[in-house]
């Protein structure tokens, strides 16, 4: 057991804190909404891109540093410590680059790395539908060949930042005469044609952060086909399996900051003394301690041993669950401000939500660990 | 980083894994519980095996090594139940070796090391120690007073008075008397390990009702499926997973902290301590729980899980006295913030 980073994870490491102690982004814009908040996150991948920070895990050949995942957790750990914003195409640099790599033809992945990285053009996720949600393989968006190309047909919901996407990672059904994993394949879909209409899905939050895809016979070039036809699940799989790697980690440290927050809070108010109020904080505290030693050791295990252990599932599950539990306390310390509409009081815990829910539901992670994990055996429903 | 044992770290556990598989066999327990008597055979071969003096400094006739290795034989012996002195003795020695002065050191640790002599420690309230582990069968004790400092008194001068705990897998007692300042009569600093001990014992015995939980409901059929198929019954085994992993991760880290960054260890043994204790109450009584009927018996095993995990929970104290802890903790990182 070593829990202190190499030399040259620490070299990894200051070099990027000094980099983004020179390079801060701007303000976060007041006024302009989504579209300039997203035009600000845009410019600053460009930076990032510049400096040659876009994507640090991705191969050197491809624009990348070839950064190990423990340095890849690092860099997210960074951003985040530094109150950094995510990267505009986030969703293209950690899901849609990913399973191009392991997926794509050498033609595609020329064609499609370059632009991801330098965020000219953005990706977006056309995965979950109305009735598919947890149960991803029952979708029912279907594409039909017509010669040289696709016509597909459907409805996908969640996809967040459609309204600025070039492209979508998008599945669909190409076979309904196979059983439901069986029939999908997965396309990159271009999100400029009128057969796409975007339609903003308000959350409780009153943002929109997610849109609805309406799709009404779009084309696909056959040429845009991810992993050959029939394929779509294990192709999608890759990418579900690069949606919480590094970004568990920004998320991480966002939890560990905003507790740093809520206990600057308290203790302005003399509730560090209160022992109701100290019980929780320290609970809370415990608990990020906690996914902090799990998020690492599940990371670490993948690099040392090539197994991840169990943690992975359960990091997720533990930090939505805490990460509500303390946006819900931060209520009880801050008081009215944290009621009052527009405050980032009140924006977290109505934004913590969610976080049970995307990224695979606590329930669905639960069944994840009791079957995949613990081994025991899978209720048999009626489909 | 690396949270893996070293490969003799992981020899000691596998050697220690099977030794107590074979010589503290459930029926084995359960005879020496019903009888609430310590299994003096066993003790004697660990003993030789140099189980107790194995983070005893070797100039004192101990292996010398670390608390993640003593952490192993803890997590090992709470797995398997085993009736034997050796959490309290650990524990003594420790705090002995930690903060003992050279003459109390030299008296008392050849003796931890080999085994041939019995430590126990407890925490006292007005100088009297409620249910010392292991209490009946020790030659020293270490007392623990309200203020962290702490006294030794070999077994003809200390006040013992057996008592039954409701773990009738080791022997308690109420101890008290005068005895003599452990060192120079300041706080003990090897409480951070003994917490750490302790909190190793505990991922042990979660680990061990989990696995027999799991084991169970995969085999224990109603309505024609095994319960562990209902999600009621899974998605209480998937969080009595996420309790232990919880545990062991943070006893895990403060046994590298213990030695490889003492100053951390106060905050990390706490931390320990808090989701060792809170864990190990939670999953033995889902494991109570998702036994059904069964579990309510005498006959099942999982009772003595449970007991062991009550009287551990609240060895040194509890999750909400650490909680305290780290809240004090956090206030003066506040206040020394808000200072600079």
């Amino acid at each position: 057991m070593d829990l202190t980073f190499s030399p040259q994870e620490i070299a990894f490491r200051d070099e990027l804190r000094g980099w983004l102690a020179a390079n801060q982004p701007d303000a976060a814009p007041v006024d302009g909404g989504e579209d300039a908040q997203y035009q600000w996150r845009r410019d600053w991948q460009r930076r990032l891109y510049d400096a040659g920070w876009a994507a640090p895990a991705w191969p050197v050949e491809y624009g990348g540093r070839g950064a190990s995942l423990t340095e890849s957790a690092i860099y997210y750990e960074e951003i985040g410590r530094s109150r950094s914003p995510l990267a505009a195409n986030t969703l293209g640099l950690l899901l849609g680059g990913p399973t191009l790599m392991v997926w794509g033809t050498d033609e595609q992945k020329e064609r499609y790395l370059p632009p991801i990285l330098s965020a000219e053009e953005i990706w977006c996720q056309g995965f979950s539908e109305p009735e598919a949600g947890s149960d991803l393989a029952s979708l029912k968006t279907r594409a039909v060949k017509d010669g040289e190309e696709w016509v597909v047909t459907g409805q996908k919901v969640w996809t967040s930042g459609a309204q600025y996407s070039k492209w979508c990672m998008l599945v669909a059904r190409t076979d309904g005469d196979v059983p439901k994993h069986k029939g999908l394949t997965y396309f990159l879909m271009d999100m400029e044609q009128d057969a796409v209409q975007v339609r903003p899905l308000r959350q409780i939050t009153g943002e929109d952060e997610f849109n609805e895809l309406f799709i009404e016979e779009a084309r696909i070039p056959d040429a845009n086909v991810i992993g050959g036809v029939g394929n779509g699940w294990k192709v999608a799989l890759t990418t579900l399996m690069n949606e919480r790697a590094g970004l568990g980690f920004a998320l991480q440290i966002r939890l560990r900051q905003l507790l740093d927050d809520t206990i600057a809070v308290a203790a302005e108010r003399g509730l560090l003394e209160d022992p109701v109020y100290a019980d929780e904080l320290a609970e809370l505290h415990t608990r990020c301690e906690s996914i902090r030693l799990l998020a690492w050791k599940g990371l670490t295990d993948v690099e040392r041993y090539g197994q991840p252990g169990p943690e992975g599932s359960l990091v997720k599950w533990l930090w939505s669950d805490t990460n509500q539990r303390l946006t819900q306390l931060a209520v009880d310390i801050v008081g009215p401000a944290a009621l009052t509409a527009g405050t980032s009081w009140s924006y977290e815990f109505l934004r913590a939500r969610g976080n049970t829910i995307e990224g695979g539901t606590t329930e669905v992670l639960k069944n994840i660990v009791a079957e995949r994990v613990l081994g025991l055996p899978r209720l048999k429903v009626a489909v | 980083m690396d949270f893996g044992l070293t490969d003799d770290q992981r020899e000691i556990q596998r050697t220690a894994r099977e030794l107590l598989a074979e010589r503290a066999r459930p029926d084995r327990v359960r005879e020496h519980a019903e009888a609430r008597s310590t299994d003096e055979q066993l003790w004697k071969e660990l003993s030789e095996l140099g189980w107790p003096g194995i983070a005893i400094a070797e100039e004192h006739g101990g292996q010398g090594l670390g608390q993640i290795e003593l952490s192993i034989l803890c997590e090992e012996l709470g797995r398997s139940l085993a009736p034997v002195p050796f959490l309290g003795s650990a524990m003594a020695a420790t705090v002995i070796q930690q903060d003992g002065s050279a003459e109390q050191r030299e008296r008392w640790l050849g003796g931890l090391a080999s085994g041939a002599t019995i430590g126990a420690l407890g925490a006292a309230v007005d100088g009297t120690a409620e249910l010392v582990i292991g209490g009946r069968e020790a030659d020293v004790f270490v007392l623990i007073d309200e203020d962290g400092s702490g006294r030794i008194l070999g077994a003809e001068e200390a006040d013992v008075t057996p008592v039954d705990s409701v773990d009738p897998t080791r022997s308690t007692a109420r101890v008290s008397g005068a005895g003599e300042p452990v060192g120079d009569g300041g706080a003990c600093a090897g409480l951070g390990r003994a917490l750490v001990s302790v909190s190793s014992e505990l991922v042990g015995v979660c680990d061990r009702a989990l696995a027999m939980t799991v084991e169970y409901v995969k085999d224990r059929k109603q309505f024609g499926v095994p319960v562990g198929a209902y999600q009621a019954v899974s998605h209480r085994c998937a969080q009595m997973l996420l309790e232990t992993e919880k545990a062991r991760a943070t006893a895990a880290f403060a046994a590298w902290t213990a030695d490889a960054d003492p100053e951390a260890l106060a905050e990390a043994a706490a931390m320990a301590k808090v989701c060792a204790s809170s864990a190990a109450r939670e999953v033995t009584a889902s494991a109570i729980q998702a036994h059904g009927g069964i579990g309510f018996t005498w006959e099942a095993d999982v009772h003595w899980l449970y007991k062991r995990a009550q009287l551990d929970a609240a060895l040194l104290g509890g999750a909400k006295r650490h909680r305290a802890r780290l809240a004090a903790i956090l206030a003066e990182r506040v206040g020394a913030g808000a200072a600079a």
